[in-house]
């Protein structure tokens, strides 16, 4: 009971931190909502060029693949963004000195990444099905482990990066802009993975999102999920998140050591 | 059993020895504290009371937990204050308070908020954002954060800094009073001599990393010969011997 109240309270801190800053709210849903209106419009464009059956498939996984690797890259910010809000304010050395464990600090940033994540996604979904006729529910219930596998996938991402705020400090804060963006070429979000070099291959397979934007596309194409590549995302998913925690923890007893903790904001 | 029992406690940092092996006891209802120049040692060996930091060697019993072991019991019954450690700057002075009350589970926490208000002049300023307010307004908040928990044990580290003469004397009022109605045990770092000499039953004389004197206020001033603890201060500070 106490553990919930304590990351409660790190929600409410940070609820109470949007609703006073919109810049910050505007933020959430800006690039998703973006990148859904410039790769919506460039499928329209090529549905008009090519109106065929394997055009309007591609088409929808490009579309598809905007909203669901936003999922990822918003869980992803969320979480490192809210541990950031933290160095930011320099409160972190009170955190660390309260009764809130490690275990309930990632607990809370994962439940505000969350709200982030489905704040963030809403227009982008909404202008979809209203300027594209895309409906992401359209293949059903399966579409919720999708989901689930992208957004852990982002938090196990964030995780790594804050073991990195860890050992280097502030000034590691571009890597949170940045490493999931890096991965993208990767992630087969808009391509299938034989699109790859063969050398790159493997690299992807090691990556739970190519499997998930394949069981994706097999959706879309048949209609029935394809549970083989789900998975081994799920799978993907278990080992690198018990990895991310690994690393999470020997950094963070690692700053304790060092005496990090104390000048993590420089 | 003590609020605080230091055996043999060392911090290291590479080849720089931070805090050299020092031993130290705060027993409850008394208020202790830590003096020495900057780079003596005192904010590290806070740091490591409070679990910020891992000692090299040594151990540290806080409320009766080891602090290795066992160190989120302990934390759910102390606090800590400083003006070099902020409060989120957006969050109004009542949204700090109320955050920090439930990380420490206060019981009937919309109460013990509106009664800090009152003890420390916040009542006009539960509204404000944190980061607006000025220097004073945002220690008296500090403080009020760290008492949210009625902590038995309280660490401060110059919790008076910046303030004028008359926000410094009515917060160490504040202190007093709490300290005398709970008999809670503060351990107080500060470079403040006058609120040594009014708040500290007994003081830690720190230096390079280590304890080189320990006594009552008045006890120091008459075995140096002084008039003051400032003057011990200086003596001590300037003096190659220790």
């Amino acid at each position: 009971m106490s553990a919930a109240r304590r990351m409660g309270a790190l929600v409410y801190r940070h609820a109470c931190m949007y609703r006073r800053s919109w810049p910050r709210l505007a933020e959430i849903a800006y690039w998703p909502t973006l990148n859904m209106l410039i790769w919506g419009f460039t499928s329209s464009y090529l549905m008009h060029l090519h109106a065929t059956p394997g055009v309007a498939l591609a088409a929808g996984a490009m579309i598809g693949g905007v909203l669901l690797w936003e999922i990822t890259l918003r869980a992803q910010l969320g979480v490192t963004i809210g541990f950031l809000e933290e160095i930011w304010s320099r409160n972190l050395g009170h955190l660390f000195v309260s009764p809130l464990r490690p275990a309930e600090l990632i607990g809370a940033l994962v439940v505000v990444s969350g709200i982030r994540a489905a704040l963030g996604l809403f227009p982008a979904t909404i202008i979809a099905y209203l300027l594209y006729h895309y409906d992401l529910f359209a293949p059903g219930p399966v579409m919720l482990l999708f989901f689930l596998n992208l957004l852990v996938m982002g938090w196990w991402m964030a995780l790594g990066i804050v073991a990195l705020l860890f050992r280097y400090g502030a000034g590691a804060e571009a890597l949170a802009w940045t490493i999931a963006f890096g991965l993208t070429p990767l992630a087969c979000v808009y391509y299938p993975l034989s699109a790859l070099p063969g050398w790159l291959q493997p690299l992807a397979q090691a990556l739970p999102a190519a499997h998930i934007f394949a069981g994706l596309r097999a959706a879309l194409r048949t209609g029935m999920a394809d549970w083989g590549q789900l998975g081994a995302a799920c799978l993907l998913n278990i080992f690198w998140f018990i990895a991310a925690l690994a690393v999470f923890g020997a950094e963070f007893r690692r700053a304790r050591v060092r005496g990090a903790l104390l000048a993590i904001g420089e | 059993m003590h609020a605080i029992q230091v055996t043999n406690l060392t911090k290291r940092y590479g080849p720089t020895l931070a805090v050299d092996d020092i031993s130290f006891t705060l027993p409850p209802g008394r208020v202790l504290g830590l003096l020495g120049g900057n780079g003596a040692g005192k904010t590290t060996t806070i740091a490591l009371l409070l679990g910020l930091l891992v000692p090299s060697g040594g151990q540290i019993t806080v409320l009766g937990h080891d602090m290795a072991r066992d160190r989120f019991p302990a934390l759910e019954r102390m606090n800590f204050s400083s003006p070099y450690i902020a409060l989120p700057g957006r969050l109004t002075v009542e949204e700090n308070l109320i955050t920090y009350g439930h990380l420490y589970s206060v019981p009937n926490l919309g109460a013990r908020v509106a009664e800090l208000a009152v003890q420390f002049n916040l009542s006009a300023l539960m509204r404000r954002p944190a980061g607006e307010l000025s220097a004073g307004q945002k220690t008296r908040v500090a403080l009020a954060k760290s008492l949210i928990n009625r902590p038995d044990l309280l660490l401060l580290d110059e919790p008076t800094a910046s303030l004028d003469p008359d926000t410094g004397d009515y917060v160490r009022t504040q202190l007093e009073s709490y300290q005398r109605e709970t008999g809670a045990a503060i351990l107080l770092a500060s470079h403040n001599m006058a609120e040594v000499e009014r708040l500290c039953d007994d003081v830690l004389m720190m230096k390079t990393g280590r304890i080189v004197d320990r006594g009552a206020p008045e006890a120091l001033i008459a075995r140096y010969g002084r008039e003051t603890m400032e003057e011990v201060f200086l003596h001590i500070a300037r003096s190659e011997a220790l």
